[in-house]
């Protein structure tokens, strides 16, 4: 008697069904949500994504591929990071040093997640703020990066057709983590370079009193501070203002801090943490933060995002909610011993801060030689570039006509500010921090080669210090290693990595 | 108006249950062997912590992995950045084939169509997201995972109506029960938008039978736009006869079902390395559906909760040794038996029959006899009296939707047999002072019971104290 065959389930994949019909009856028989397109992944901004899939630079084996300048990607301190974990390898779990963890570390699955955890974050988050805040353990969240955390503290604030105010420019998979699942809408608060992106009152009002006439249910203002796309820090006036914009009308603020450690230059970083210290009469419970670790330390992979909020009811709530994206324990627990190192940390967030400074620097100067200029930073791992002068018109329209040159003549991937839903035409976001400084020189050249400068200055001397570096996620999609990076061969979504 | 939102202020997420009270009484008095010997013993936490030996052993032979290396080369950037959402290519093979292997080749697992999530808990919750919403209504067959209550309704607003199973036929699902949860649902104006079953069985610890589950793909087929997920995390714990059935199988083998019929579009299975090989703490879950706008929604929603690149990475080695992971399944099972077995005569011993099973981490145990009525009062009297008097940290069936009172879950793979045995005994010398009891103290613990205004409901509420590792209660 013949045992049954081995049924490849994919072969039904392959038969014969009408497509129409498909999608019909999948609107029929699926949600809302998985059928509209509010996760964002289908606005045509992500030519330029595909562009580089399609076709991506590598220093030696394809160097008139497209270069990706649209990924805010903290590349800059991995020798530093190796260099820990080879001088501590109880931290893993999986070593000799440290297996003796294994059991206990992959069957906790608690909530509350690893008490060295808690503490190595606030630790860290402390430290970024020059210890100037201390963090308690018992309020930070997890949640599935930054991403799981702002959908998170989402659910946790506002209903379905609930608003929260957001200033522009801003992250474009906002609409994605703030609204997709939750049914949360989003209201601009235009700002522009007419005061260099300043968030005034007078803006908060207007499109707070627009939301009420529209009889819509206004639960709170987010900002992203440091902000991406501008790359700034907002002064402590201004935060204070924000608090106290937010506490009159009794609405949340959500401040996503996840740049704070990529602060490279004066003004140094104030917090909203540190600002409510100095606030009497403050209503805290209005105020939440969101943190990471995938800009400060570059490690998106990990998924660490956190939810810390001043509000009792939001901390107990949120931590049963974080069980729908804890960060794995084996991560947690190798974070905790990183991040408890006193010595290691506070070394790292110096050089990290010089090594942004100098990129920072590098690229500027050399957008400076052919009269680019950008909105002044101080922080993130982009600059705000200013290509109005090579606008056709000031028209939208004219900025993604630019935007597919740069892409397919230039080739480099850069972010069009109408993505971030900038209210002005001709912005551009580029990101320097993914790439080896021998990218830089051939990205800062192709540029000037676009602008009409031929591109034969030296850069200047530089001290390079890793020397032998390659694109490391190109080596691996040519050396066909099976780990892959996050530009493997199988068609992979911007939105994962368009941050 | 409302300062934080309905979700926030509910209680929705089901930890006010009786259920936590047990766990709070645990965490305030654990037992440990040197410690704490009269502690209270957890058995309400489905956790498998038999064969970790073996994990350790691999990592021992594989220094490689420990490392972030392979072949020599440092990984660690590229794992850092990694956080593309179709996951690990090599990760997801060995996931796939893992699968395979567990259904004994039976059925074979496409990569293509598998999405990876940070645990069950988050694949169920997706999985809801993308079938259905507020209005609609999912049939589960009782008694259920108290856990669902959270997972499936709580964010995504659907609801869930229970098939009423009984002891009388082992609590399998009838097609009368089926029809009856259906117009239940109907009356509260709800959209039925499918099933889900848990199978291998929690709590029974039971797999389920062939004719159920062609039950069940009979109802969603005669309706076309309904669902059938078939939640198998305990697949890989079936240690005897008769062996594990996928839903996936039984499709496969109707005749009435053409290749392709659209049928395959509405079965979902999910899946987790939580139970089969005991690392809830890595959360690894997955959602495998053949349904293409399900994947591609699924995935865009697991930006919300992806797997830790480090743990793919690591897990991608481990599963891709197929002679590890043969070798694992098979002694995995062989102790999950014993152990098993032990808690069965331990039982007996004590007069404590359970429902016969052959798979999970616990035992669906008969303590009918031990109430002093037929009602869920009672259940909770007795429960309260174990965990507190006997110390030992069991489920009550109504924790679990059952519809009849008297039945408890007890854990037996999340200790060491020494613990298990001392349970054991503490368990029969309670059943032997319960039963030589008096018929006036009886009634006085009736009368007592009845006097408390809590009790009108099954559920308590509990005060707004955090409870520690709610979410493991699987």
């Amino acid at each position: 008697m013949c045992a049954p065959e081995a049924t490849n389930l994919s072969m039904h994949k392959q038969l014969p069904f009408c497509t129409l019909k498909k999608q019909s009856l999948n609107m029929e028989i699926l949600s809302k949500i998985a059928t509209n397109d509010k996760h964002g992944e289908n606005s045509p901004y992500f030519d330029g994504w595909k562009a580089y899939e399609r076709n991506p630079f590598h220093l030696t084996k394809n160097p008139q591929g497209v270069i990706q300048m649209g990924l805010a990607e903290n590349q800059l301190c991995f020798d530093l990071i190796e260099e820990w974990i080879r001088n501590n390898p109880k931290a893993s779990i999986c070593t000799p040093e440290g297996v003796h963890q294994f059991r206990d570390i992959a069957n906790f699955q608690d909530y509350h997640g690893l008490q060295d955890f808690r503490n190595g974050m606030a630790n860290f988050m402390s430290k970024v703020r020059g210890g100037r805040v201390r963090f308690d353990p018992d309020r930070i969240l997890m949640s599935g990066g930054a991403t799981g955390a702002n959908e998170l503290i989402m659910f946790c604030l506002a209903d379905p057709g609930d608003a929260f105010m957001v200033p522009t420019p801003y992250y474009p998979a906002f609409v994605r983590d703030l609204c997709w699942r939750t049914g949360v809408q989003l209201i601009p608060v235009h700002c522009d370079s007419s005061n260099n992106f300043k968030i005034t009152l007078p803006a908060l009002e207007e499109a707070y009193q627009k939301a009420k006439e529209e009889k819509i249910n206004v639960k709170g203002l987010i900002i992203t501070n440091p902000s991406n796309p501008l790359g700034t820090t907002l002064d402590k006036d201004t935060l204070k203002s924000l608090v106290s914009f937010t506490n009159q009308k009794n609405i949340h603020l959500v401040c996503d801090e996840i740049y704070a450690a990529t602060v490279f230059n004066t003004p140094s970083y104030v917090s909203v943490s540190e600002v409510i210290q100095e606030m009497e009469n403050c209503r805290k419970e209005l105020i939440h933060v969101i943190c990471s670790l995938s800009k400060d330390m570059g490690f998106p992979g990990f998924r660490v995002g956190i939810v810390y909020s001043f509000n009792d009811t939001v901390v107990n709530c949120g931590r049963k909610m974080s069980s729908f994206g804890l960060v794995s324990s084996q991560t947690q627990h190798m974070l905790a011993s990183m991040l408890l190192d006193e010595n290691f940390v506070t070394k790292f967030l110096e050089e990290s801060s010089r090594r942004l400074a100098e990129r920072h620097d590098k690229f500027v100067k050399g957008l400076e030689e052919v009269n680019i200029t950008r909105f002044p930073s101080n922080a993130g791992l982009f600059c705000w570039m200013n290509l109005k002068g090579l606008l056709e018109e000031q028209s939208f329209e004219s900025e993604l006509k630019l935007w597919r040159v740069i892409i397919h003549e230039v080739k480099i991937n850069v972010s069009p500010g109408s993505s971030f839903n900038c209210s002005e035409p001709g912005w551009f976001r580029v990101c320097f921090a993914n790439m080896d400084d021998e990218t830089v020189d051939v990205a800062l050249k192709r540029i000037r080669a676009f602008v009409g400068k031929e591109g034969t200055k030296k850069p200047l001397g530089f001290k390079r210090w890793r020397p032998n570096l390659r694109l490391s996620f190109s080596s691996s999609k040519f050396d066909h290693e099976t780990v892959l990076s996050p530009h493997s061969p199988i068609p992979t979504s911007p939105l994962v990595r368009a941050t | 108006m409302r300062l934080l939102s309905t979700k926030a202020t509910c209680d929705t997420h089901g930890q006010g249950s009786s259920y936590f009270i047990g766990w709070e009484a645990y965490e305030k008095n654990p037992y440990d062997e040197v410690h704490n010997p009269k502690g209270i013993i957890q058995m309400g936490l489905a956790e498998n912590q038999l064969s970790f030996d073996l994990l350790e052993s691999w990592l021992e032979k594989n220094p490689d992995v420990s490392g972030f290396k392979r072949d020599g080369k440092s990984m660690f950037r590229e794992l850092a950045l990694f956080q593309d959402y179709h996951g690990l290519p090599s990760f997801k093979k060995a996931l796939a084939d893992f699968m395979s292997d567990i259904r004994g080749n039976k059925v074979t697992f496409d990569p293509n169509h598998m999405v990876l999530t940070a645990g069950s808990t988050s694949a169920n919750e997706t999985l809801m997201f993308c079938l259905a919403e507020e209005g609609d209504a999912f049939l589960l067959p009782t008694p259920y995972y108290p856990g669902f209550d959270r997972d499936l309704k709580w964010r995504t607003g659907v609801e869930i109506v229970p098939i009423q199973c009984t002891s009388s036929n082992n609590f399998q699902i009838t097609e009368p029960a089926l029809q009856q949860a259906y117009q239940d649902a109907c009356k509260r104006n709800l959209r039925v938008k499918g099933v889900l079953v848990t199978n291998p069985s929690n709590p029974l610890g039971t797999t389920m039978s062939r004719s159920e589950m062609n039950l069940l793909v009979d109802f969603i087929k005669s309706q076309n736009d309904m669902h059938l997920i078939s939640d198998e995390i305990y697949s890989g714990t079936v240690f005897s006869s008769p062996g594990f059935v996928s839903v996936m199988e039984v499709l496969k083998e109707r005749n009435d079902l053409k290749d392709g019929d659209e049928i395959w579009n509405r079965v979902h299975v999910i899946y987790s390395l939580s139970k089969d090989l005991g690392l809830p703490g890595f959360r690894v879950g997955v959602i495998y559906s053949e349904n293409d706008t399900v994947v591609a929604a699924a995935t865009k929603m697991s930006s919300f909760g992806l797997v830790s690149s480090q743990t793919q990475y690591l897990l991608s080695a481990m599963l891709e040794d197929k002679k590890f992971t043969k070798n694992y399944i098979v002694e995995n099972q062989k102790r999950l038996k014993r152990r098993q077995r032990m808690l069965v005569s331990g039982l007996k011993k004590a007069g404590i029959s359970c429902l016969e099973s052959n798979a999970g981490l616990f035992c669906w145990v008969d303590m009918r006899h031990l109430l002093h009525s037929n009602t869920f009062d009672a259940e909770i009297e007795l429960w309260k009296n174990i965990v507190y008097k006997v110390g030992l940290n069991i489920s009550p069936g109504s924790s679990c939707h059952c519809s009849e009172p008297g039945w408890f879950r007890l854990c037996f793979a999340n200790m060491s047999e020494e613990t298990l045995n001392l349970a054991m005994k503490r368990l029969k010398g309670f059943v032997v002072e319960s039963t030589s009891t008096t018929q006036s103290h009886r009634s006085a613990l009736f009368n007592a019971s009845s006097k408390r205004n809590s009790l009108t409901k099954w559920v308590f509420r509990l005060s707004s104290r955090d409870h520690h590792r709610d979410q493991e209660e699987r």
